[in-house]
């Protein structure tokens, strides 16, 4: 059990420390949440930045383009940056974080060659396109349909929750293209241009009264079966791939900046007398204790898929217990805010109300509670 | 970085396993509950004479030199197999009192306001103070004014020590010693939650009802799922809190741990049913440690205290 890092790896914190103390201040203003053009300026020129000094793609494999770092390298990366204050990786989310890794594992030199390059330089956003009204956390009950004309899929359905859809420029398509196929069979893999005929994105409106994600409706679009990712009806196990990406390594940097929201609380309530309430006092230890735990998970998580674990179901756990301390983070912050909880201008308050959605997105609490106790525990599935 | 355990710490872990089976395993456990047996003196020096006690003393001491980590693999074995005795307490004053660390002498702990544990069986009372620590190296003149109190544990004997033992010989920094006693009882806490994790998960994957393992039922399912979560974040926090040895990050550790184990040891009674209230099921076991050892070395309120301390 070593928890030190490497004097490399000590180097590699302090160029990257102070790269940030030189850059950060050159950044404009952070863009209104709702400005999503505004938004997806900001999110590609801070990728442009991080391109220009080699911290683009880290954790990328080298052949994909990527700067084939260590894991403790990438965690340090995600500790320094969101300690410091910068940006995160925001719109650059699916082509960083999904879309990326599945074509740097699974495409062709050729789709890797087309579509990596431009998001690691920011030039190219991608959104997800697998949920569906009705197929949510049941992903593999998806309908989209791709019909083979040719060498294209003329694709029709609908896609439900994608966020960044409105200044996606590529969308990684999950379709089903063998009806009569098992449902997790005849599911394929597309990447699809958004300004194809036949797309349409609406806006969806979320209880904390901001356009995050979209509903995309699609009819009869015109996709190259080049860009198609993977095989034919083997779409399920690539996505698989994306997803263990998702629930391993996306929440990461958030449990730094959780503790960093933990530490301004406490300020907050020794400001105004709060701290005094031993009751206030002590939830705010607890909470303490819960970031720091989730913290070392993440390294102990990250130890074991560098020794040939899985991060998915590891994620799992991790997952579930992080969508539930954020929350309670926010609870807290509310009972900081007394008063002013109401007021959404407040710091904290919109925080709260989005934090809603982390036992939802990316599998809600109900189903990774199956993973963990099925794949984890070897208990028996459900009927 | 590289955050897993290493392949001496696996070999440990294994082999403690393998001596607690053989010596204490599940009939010999409930064999010692039904005749209400003391304090096993022949077993005592059987795990001194495998580094239980000398583990963290220098080589050139007779120790064995290893470090914190060690120490919390194996307290972690010895929690799940619900070992009885003053272990932490015995470990901390290997090197200060004089046979603890073969075995010979049996060291428990006196914290102010609680009950003394196996005081009965014991030859020295580690007192272990904010300033410095001190050993009474007679357990008797304690035991003079001492009331026995009716355990909640069968496995633990008490004891109500109405004067205070008188501050004796300083032995070691006091700080130390509680973050120490926390941590290793944090591990102990620990290996019963991972334990009770395991008798949930068999009892869900083998009792049958409305013709399916109940483990196949969500509610079941979930149960057992949450266990699992907490026992991993616990171990997270503990074996992370041994590496680094500060003080807050241990405060931590034995806050989760003591919600893992007690938590656990609930949820494990629960997916028993029935079953799991009897005196037959070994769940009762787990969990009536697990109150005691939540009370020891550090509660949750001091944690949180000393957590939120660290706060901005």
């Amino acid at each position: 059990m070593d928890l030190s890092y490497t004097p490399q790896e000590e180097e590699f914190r302090a160029r990257l420390r102070a790269w940030l103390a030189a850059v950060l201040p050159s950044l404009a203003a952070r863009p209104h949440p709702d400005d999503w053009p505004g938004r997806r300026a900001y999110d590609t020129a801070w990728q442009r930045m991080l391109y220009d000094a080699g911290y683009a793609g880290l954790h990328w494999p080298v052949d994909a383009g990527g700067r084939g770092a260590t894991p403790a390298q990438h965690l340090i990366f995600l500790e320094e940056t969101e300690r410091a204050g910068a940006p995160y990786v925001g719109a650059n989310f699916v082509g960083l974080l999904h879309a990326g890794p599945t074509i740097a594992a699974e495409g062709t030199a050729e789709q890797r060659a087309r579509w990596l390059p431009p998001v690691l330089r920011g030039d190219e956003i991608w959104c997800q396109g697998f949920s569906e009204p009705d197929a949510g956390s049941d992903l593999a009950a998806l309908r989209t349909r791709a019909v083979r004309d040719g060498d294209h899929y003329v694709v029709s359905g609908s896609k439900i929750w994608t966020s960044h859809a409105e200044v996606a420029d590529w969308c990684e398509l999950l379709v089903r293209t063998d009806p009569a196929a098992p449902r997790h069979r005849g599911i394929s893999w597309l990447a699809m241009e958004m300004d194809t005929p036949g797309v349409t994105v609406r806006p969806l409106r979320t209880l904390a009264g901001s356009t995050e994600f979209a509903e995309m409706f699609l009819d009869e679009v015109r996709v190259p079966v080049a860009n198609r990712v993977g095989a034919e009806n083997d779409g399920w196990r690539v996505t698989m791939v994306t997803l263990s990406f998702e629930r391993g390594t996306a929440f990461v940097g958030e449990v730094v900046a959780c503790r960093r929201t933990l530490d301004a609380l406490a300020a907050e309530a020794r400001a105004d007398g709060r701290w005094d309430d031993p009751v206030l006092r002590r939830r705010l230890g607890r909470l303490n204790a819960e970031f720091r735990a989730l913290w070392r998970l993440t390294q102990w998580n990250v130890g074991e898929a560098g020794r040939g674990g899985v991060v998915g179901t590891g994620g799992s756990v991790f997952k579930l217990r992080y969508s539930q301390a954020r929350q309670e983070l926010y609870e807290a912050a509310a009972e900081v805010l007394g008063a002013d909880s109401a007021d959404l201008d407040r710091e904290w308050v919109l925080d709260r109300l989005s934090s809603l959605s982390y036992t939802i997105a990316a599998g809600t609490s109900q189903i990774q509670r199956n993973i963990v106790a099925e794949r984890l525990l070897g208990l028996p599935k459900g009927r | 970085m590289d955050f897993q355990l290493s392949d001496d710490q696996r070999a440990l872990r294994a082999g403690v396993r393998e001596l607690l089976a053989g010596r204490f395993g599940r009939d010999r456990m409930r064999a010692d509950l039904d005749a209400g047996a003391g304090l096993d003196r022949t077993l005592w020096r059987e795990l001194a004479r495998a580094g239980f006690f000398a583990l963290r003393l220098p080589e050139a001491e007779g120790g064995v030199g290893l470090g914190l980590p060690e120490a919390v693999l194996l307290f972690e074995e010895a929690g799940a197999a619900l070992l009885p005795g003053p272990l932490v307490a015995t470990q901390l004053a290997a090197g200060a009192v004089k046979g603890a660390a073969e075995g010979e002498a049996v060291v428990t702990a006196w914290e102010p306001g609680r009950p003394v544990a196996h005081l009965d069986g014991a030859d020295a009372l580690l007192v272990p103070g904010s300033e410095g620590a001190a050993v009474l190296r007679d357990a008797g003149r304690a035991r003079e004014s001492a009331v026995p109190v009716r355990s909640l544990d069968p496995f633990t004997p008490l004891w109500r020590v109405t004067n205070p033992p008188e501050v004796g010989e300083q032995v070691s920094d006091g700080g130390r010693l509680r973050t120490e006693g926390a941590l290793l009882t944090a591990a102990e806490q620990l290996g019963s939650a991972a334990r009770t994790t395991d008798m949930a998960v068999q009892h869900a994957g083998a009792r049958e009802q409305f013709g399916s393992p109940i483990g196949s039922f969500q509610a079941v399912k979930h149960l057992c799922a949450e266990m699992l979560v907490r026992a991993e974040l616990a171990r997270s926090a503990v074996y992370a809190a041994a590496v680094t040895a500060d003080p807050v990050e241990i405060a931590g550790a034995k806050l989760l741990a003591d919600e893992a184990a007690v938590r656990n040891a609930r949820d494990c009674l629960q997916v028993h049913g029935g079953m799991g209230f009897t005196w037959e099921s070994d769940v009762h076991l787990h969990l009536k440690r697990a109150w005691l050892r939540a009370g020891w070395w550090m509660t949750a309120e001091a944690a949180e205290e000393v957590l939120a301390t660290d706060l901005c």
